[in-house]
């Protein structure tokens, strides 16, 4: 494994008019790693996810990734197709409500048999094998593979977009509160799913959350943005379990005990 | 009150020369792009939008006093649309008109290509309806426009996919998609999939208008076209199990005629010029006829 | 034995015959004279100019009695007609504020300079039958007073916009872009869409309008004003070096004034929809204003949620020639395609027939058997 980082983000900074979306945001990110975003609502961190992931524009500092043949490009230079084959194989992004990452009246084979489809891949027997492996790895039963999302729980529908996702086995995931809208004891499953994924294909991982066990269970590193800025990092386990900034402490001392 | 001026005396096929040069620009753009949609201010024409106006303004740019026109609908010259527009040719550049597709320098058509083989000095103009064959599957121009434009064309391909899952055939069997020179996906116009193999490098010119839509494009003479499939869904196109019931034609496209109400019915060919000329040259129904030239019809 | 149909230009040739005898009608009865049509059905010769993009009243009234009444088949024959005509070019913006008045109201205002003039309106008119209209009993004539030839009749907006509180006019491009000579692409300016809605079905618009005052993207719309009048046409004759006036049109324009909060750098200020409309037409100006004005949303960062927000849709679809045009197509054969889906389905139906006798049948694999 190379010993750069997969991503470097430098002074980031998104306003709006006079308002701060998020400010002077700098941190690296190496393959296999898990970091965390955490923060309140109304934070900027998922101003923050937006604009590292290319789908917000910037107002200020640098996002640079390496990518797969070794050379670091600044995003902001990549030209529209670069970026939009980018995000179909490299990256994957899980958002919140799965229904804003699937194609709802496409079949479950259809919505992760979509991005191999979109590079070229034109056999619909290994179409159809590779997105039944898939729905395999994360616990749909395959028989469910030509249903449509709409007639999915939420969790499931959560599950089929993280496969959508990693068909390509892309090197970066970007979460954006993956079990934010679920039930709790759904929520279990999936971050377990998450988890041994995660681990399995080497993925980085920047995941925004405001729920520090998600952060806990997932994360190796962890950043704590309040009102934009970044009041805190470190490891995970330091931060948590030893938090020096005063908000972080706020937000610690409020998770129930388990 | 004004009084009305008097009404005006048409250019040659109607449209004003610099609408011809216009749409001229645009032809030319359209087979150096082969596949592109280009973009042209469509003329409000005499007959309805919908009705052929694309088709229309094409051929009035191109065609000139020694052209020859045939005009055909379903494959057919006498059906009323291709009867309405051969006879507004007729009245505005006074050109030959010919159901003969050998003779024929231009032919326009809607939704059928003419089964005798073209040439290299004819050219076809497709009326088109819709233009954009994502379409159905994006209804927003500004995202079908990034699309072509990045080549992203993974939704056509789920769209087949899931036309496999769920019937087991690709269920489109009329503006079957094709891929133009390797590049631009393209609508062939709702000609039935059966013909989608006669465009692939056809020695002839092949022009698409569309006039409501306001979009021209074109497949250059001998270009590659491919139908979109998948590997081990290969294309393929329609079988019918008869031959033409009146001159006995096989591989051509047959229209499907009701004879009486209790289900009586029979297979006779689309493209009538085709059949007629079977039929002049002495085949039947079942092979070459006893006596020469039973003509059918009149 | 089988027949091929021949006869299509025999057909359409008896079509046309049957047409015009229909059309005349009973000839007995006096035929429609232009003038009638002018006369006294004014507003529908006012909607065939409008949607027809030309004024010509007696060409409308023309094509009115050509189309027998169905005003779209006469916006049609109008607009087929206006695309010979060649172009000269623009004339100098109309200036409304000059315009000679015959209607002129406001919602904003209870009285303002030149006041609250009704004009030739149904609107207070109660909706009853009138059997006068099955007689022809004579109306009397109008009282007439003179025109004070300093009436002043400041606009609306003007009155606002002098203290500020309303969004300014604007400079407008030099020329604005032609939209039946240029094609349109996604997204278009202000003008081009001003062009297409001037132009757009009036019930199309009204029901969009309609849809953005129950709640389908509200913008809070008073009339500022309404008027109806004569304005002066002028060009720019460079050889001349100075404009001449070139005639006299009737218009209908709608200011309508929504709100808007300033976004931090703007102060808040009212804003505009606006509708302008040959002839006295004063529902598709009013619509028209309303539409605009829901288009305008990214202006006032206003998120597009409803139907009258979205451009491509409300701009596609406006056109009634061109809706019309495809809408009607259907009626055209299609037998080839109908024909190509009815052996699909066939197909369909007769394996669908195969699996169901034959369940034993080799059991499903994934490769599925070559389409055809």
């Amino acid at each position: 494994m190379s010993r750069q980082p997969i991503l470097t983000v430098g002074n980031l900074e998104k306003r709006y008019g006079a308002r701060i979306g998020c400010t002077e945001v700098s941190f690296d990110l190496w393959p296999g790693e898990v970091l965390a975003i955490v923060g309140e609502s109304g934070s900027g961190k998922t101003t923050l996810l937006n604009c590292i992931s290319g789908r917000l524009a910037r107002s200020a500092g640098s996002v640079r990734y390496r990518m797969r043949d070794g050379v670091i490009r600044e995003l902001a230079d990549l030209g529209e197709a670069e970026l939009r084959f980018l995000m179909r194989t490299d990256w994957g992004f899980v958002h919140q409500n799965p229904a804003d990452g699937l194609r709802m009246r496409v079949s479950a084979g259809g919505n992760v048999g979509e991005r191999l489809m979109a590079v070229g891949e034109r056999h619909y027997g290994c179409i159809r094998r590779t997105a039944s492996d898939w729905l395999g790895r994360v616990e749909i039963a395959g028989d469910r593979i030509d249903d449509q999302p709409i007639a999915f729980s939420g969790g499931m529908r959560q599950r089929l977009q993280i496969a959508r996702n990693l068909v390509t086995r892309p090197r970066l995931l970007f979460m954006d509160e993956p079990t934010g809208g679920l039930d709790v004891s759904v929520q279990a499953r999936v971050l377990d799913l998450l988890r041994g994924l995660v681990s399995d294909l080497g993925l980085a991982v920047v995941i925004v959350t405001h729920d520090l066990a998600v952060a806990r269970l997932l994360s190796q590193r962890l950043l704590v943005m309040k009102e934009g800025r970044v009041v805190e990092s470190g490891l995970t386990d330091r931060v948590l379990d030893d938090p020096h900034h005063p908000y972080s402490q706020l937000l610690v001392a409020s998770i129930p005990e388990a | 009150m004004t009084k009305a001026s008097p009404l005006p005396d048409y250019n040659f096929a109607y449209l004003d020369e610099g609408t011809k040069r216009m749409i001229r620009r645009a032809v030319l753009k359209a087979i150096a792009i082969p596949g592109y949609q280009v973009p042209f201010a469509s003329r409000e024409m005499p007959m309805p939008y919908g009705w052929g106006t694309g088709g229309v303004q094409v051929t009035a740019s191109i065609i000139g006093p020694t052209d020859v026109l045939k005009v055909i609908d379903q494959g057919a010259d006498d059906t009323i649309n291709a009867v309405s527009i051969r006879s507004f040719f007729q009245k505005t550049a006074a050109v030959q008109t010919t159901t003969h597709t050998n003779e024929a320098s231009i032919i326009q058509t809607r939704h059928r290509i003419p089964e005798t083989p073209l040439r290299a000095d004819q050219i076809l103009v497709y009326q088109v309806p819709i233009p954009e064959p994502l379409r159905f599957l994006e209804p927003r121009e500004t995202e079908t426009r990034t699309m072509h434009a990045l080549e992203e064309y993974g939704l056509m391909h789920v769209k087949l996919y899931e036309d496999i899952a769920r019937h087991d055939h690709i269920a489109t069997t009329y503006a079957y998609p094709v891929k133009v020179a390797g590049r631009y996906v393209m609508d062939p116009s709702p000609i039935p999939k059966f013909d989608n193999p006669k465009m692939d490098r056809s020695p002839a010119l092949q022009l698409f208008g569309a006039g409501r839509e306001k979009r021209i494009y074109a497949l250059p003479p001998f270009i590659e076209v491919k139908s979109l499939d998948f590997e081990d869904h290969p294309f393929s196109i329609q079988r019918f199990d008869k031959p033409c019931a009146l001159c006995g034609a096989e591989g051509v496209y047959l229209d499907e005629v009701i004879t009486d109400d209790r289900g009586g019915r029979m297979f006779v060919c689309s493209d009538t010029d085709h059949c007629q000329s079977r039929l002049t040259q002495g085949q039947g129904p079942t092979g070459p006829l006893a006596s020469s030239g039973e003509e059918a019809g009149r | 034995m089988y027949v091929a149909v021949k006869g299509g230009e025999v057909a359409i040739r008896n079509a046309h015959r049957l047409l015009d005898d229909r059309r005349r009608g009973d000839r007995t009865v006096p035929a429609l004279t232009l003038e009638q049509i002018t006369g006294q059905l004014a507003l529908s010769v006012d909607r065939v100019m409008a949607e027809g993009s030309l004024y010509d009243p007696e060409l409308a009234a023309m094509a009115i009695r050509q189309a027998r009444g169905d005003l779209i088949e006469a916006i049609f024959l109008l607009r087929a007609y206006r695309t010979t005509l060649p172009r000269l070019g623009p004339s100098r913006p109309l200036d409304t504020g000059r315009m000679r008045i015959e209607r002129r109201i406001s919602a904003t205002y209870k009285d303002l300079p030149g006041g609250q003039l009704l004009g030739p309106t149904f609107d207070y008119t109660h909706r009853l039958i009138d059997p006068a209209m099955a007689g022809a009993e004579p109306i009397e004539a109008p009282e007439r007073r003179p025109c004070h030839p300093d009436s002043n009749w400041p606009r609306v907006t003007d009155l606002l916009g002098d203290e500020d509180l309303i969004e300014p006019d604007g400079e407008g491009a030099e020329e604005p872009g032609d939209l039946t000579r240029d094609p349109v692409s996604f997204p278009t300016d202000r003008a081009v869409r001003l062009q297409a809605l001037a132009r757009g079905d009036e019930g199309f618009l009204l029901a969009l309008g309609y849809s953005t005052q129950r709640g389908y993207g509200r913008t809070h719309p008073f009339v500022g004003e309404i008027r109806i009048g004569f304005v002066v046409v002028e060009v720019d004759i460079p050889e001349l070096g100075f404009s001449i006036c070139i005639g006299e049109i009737r218009v209908t324009e709608c200011q309508m004034v929504s709100q808007f909060t300033g976004n931090g750098s703007e102060s808040p200020r009212f804003t505009r929809g606006y509708g302008l409309v040959f002839g006295q037409s004063e529902r598709k100006a009013m619509a028209m204003s309303l539409v605009e004005r829901a288009l305008r949303a990214e202006e006032f960062d206003e998120e597009r949620l409803a139907p009258a927000q979205d451009e491509e849709f409300v701009l596609e679809h406006c056109d009634n020639v061109a809706a019309t045009g495809f809408v009607e197509h259907l009626k055209l054969p299609h037998y080839v395609d109908f024909q190509a889906e009815l052996e699909l389905l066939r197909r369909l139906r007769r394996e669908q027939e195969e699996r169901s006798r034959a369940p034993q049948a080799a059991g499903a694999d994934e490769t599925r058997e070559v389409a055809e």
